[in-house]
């Protein structure tokens, strides 16, 4: 089969600008819950925190910029339906959106070579953008999430394999050890993805799934959302407030995803995203027409 | 907790009067280094090829365009820039201040016990910007002077940029030893024990 450059040419042109509106603006859930979080936040520095935090979304949008300097390293996470048409043209748009996301956002250069420690300059490089598949069987369309994994949100990130008998609470400590640490650098209030599985790299590929999910989404198996609310809640009482300023609360969120576990392990992953949380999400069907569906009632 | 507006050259005499929870407001020169730029300066020891004597370290690596025209001398403009973790520069940031003479660090999150101690030896405090309120920053420089290392690459190089009332600046680490993060990390770390502690039985999904 060979590549439709037409196709690759029109893909490519959708997703970048997809990636440079959200370089500049968060999505709707996150706008909302920091919003909610800004009204209870009325004590010490949070308030003029949050107050020059409102201050860069808008500015970021009027002037058209990036609203952080840290535009991240470029991850996809790519649903394909099975009978979406250009299969073949998918990878090569997407590296082409990130070249030209690159000069036109513009998005800072975020791709070093590992080894040979080279900066490429335009955030394209050796499994850079990091692409994530997964296929939708009896669906004809891509749903895209692009993400910005910023430096200093993925510090706080581990996977880390415990024995069954350290059981949730295990988990629980060692989420709770790195927000206190870690996790005061990382710009909070942040969402906090866990990953639960038998092995380290399926824990940690579930916790970035997990901050794919809304802020204020549950998990579908009710105990789960209970451990969700309950870490939550529990953070939120340590109260690091806006930068780790101190404050009423930490975060914006918990969001669980789980795999099986093996009867001998329970591996736990983590991963954070800043409160400038560019997450964007799309659906694009095979006539090019899409849903923008992380920011409603946005024209590309 | 007061308010000072500073303009460098900033003096031993301003910095001692600043304390932790302080908020400064910078004018003057300021000057962006992350780790490449520490790591040439402390490690390789290599010259800083530009005077820091009394500016201050911004701890960012920003997005900035090239606006000069082909054949014209290279003038850039900043688009984004906010701060970056200062803790990444802990191990190198105490020499790095006795090098350059460096009054004010400007980053994000708290720095450690070895970068107190070289504000104190050198008569100078570490600041933090608001982290991710980049295009406030970036509207707050009004002229890039110029650029160094940038072999280094856009982030790491260093930028000299001429700021107005740049800020707000949370006074993190004073002169005087004391270290407003680590105080707070005290605080989370006893309010954590008592969340961890509450949470006990909560989770025994296994029984």
């Amino acid at each position: 089969m060979s590549c439709d450059s037409q196709v690759v040419e029109r893909l490519s042109g959708l997703v970048s600008s997809f990636i440079c509106h959200s370089a500049g603006h968060l999505p709707d859930d996150v706008k909302t819950r920091l919003a909610q979080m800004k009204e209870v936040e009325t004590e010490g520095f949070a308030p003029s925190i949050y107050d020059v935090m409102q201050k860069n979304m808008e500015m970021a949008d009027k002037l058209g910029r990036p609203s952080c300097q840290d535009t991240g390293l470029p991850q996809f996470f790519a649903k394909v339906g099975t009978g979406f048409p250009y299969l073949e043209e998918i990878e090569p748009a997407l590296i082409e959106a990130v070249k030209k996301a690159t000069v036109e956002a513009p998005l800072r250069h975020n791709a070093v070579e590992v080894f040979d420690e080279v900066n490429t300059g335009n955030n394209v490089a050796r499994r850079i953008p990091w692409i994530d598949w997964e296929l939708v069987p009896g669906s004809d369309k891509l749903e895209l999430y692009f993400y910005m994994a910023g430096g200093g949100c993925s510090l706080p990130g581990f996977a880390k394999v415990l024995m069954p008998l350290e059981g949730y609470d295990g988990i629980a400590k060692a989420v709770f050890d790195h927000m206190t640490t870690y996790g005061v650098n990382a710009c909070p209030p942040c969402l906090v993805g866990i990953g639960i599985a038998g092995s380290a790299e399926v824990a940690a590929k579930l916790s970035k799934k997990a901050l794919l999910r809304p802020v204020g989404s549950h998990n579908d198996n009710p105990k789960a959302a209970q451990m969700e609310k309950d870490i939550e809640d529990g953070l939120n009482s340590v109260g690091l407030g806006p930068g780790g300023f101190g404050g009423k609360l930490s975060v914006m969120g918990v969001n669980i995803e789980q795999a099986a576990r093996h009867p001998a392990t329970l591996a736990v992953g983590m991963s954070t995203a800043c409160w400038a949380h560019r997450r964007a999400g799309i659906i694009i069907s095979p006539d090019f027409t899409y849903d923008f569906f992380t920011h409603k009632g946005v024209t590309l | 907790m007061s308010i000072f507006h500073f303009t460098t050259p900033v003096t031993d005499e301003d910095i001692k009067k600043v304390h932790i929870g302080d908020v400064i407001y910078l004018t003057g020169e300021i000057v962006t280094g992350r780790d490449d730029v520490h790591h040439r300066v402390v490690v390789s020891g290599k010259e800083p090829p530009v005077d820091l004597k009394g500016k201050a370290i911004f701890h960012a690596g920003p997005i900035m365009k090239k606006i000069s025209a082909e054949g014209e001398e290279d003038k850039y403009k900043v688009i984004s820039v906010g701060p970056t973790t200062s803790m990444r520069m802990e191990k190198a940031e105490a020499e790095f201040l006795a090098a350059t003479g460096t009054k004010i660090i400007i980053g994000k999150g708290g720095m450690g016990p070895k970068t107190t101690k070289g504000c104190v030896d050198n008569c100078a405090i570490h600041t933090i910007f608001p982290g991710g309120c980049a295009v406030v920053a970036a509207e707050e420089c009004v002229e890039t002077e110029g650029v160094e290392w940038l072999d280094l690459g856009m982030p790491e190089a260093m930028w000299k940029l001429r700021v107005e009332e740049f800020g707000p600046l949370v006074v993190s680490i004073d002169s005087y030893g004391d270290n407003l993060i680590e105080n707070n990390k005290v605080e989370f770390e006893k309010k954590k024990q008592a969340a961890l502690e509450s949470l006990k039985g909560k989770l025994d999904y296994m029984s």
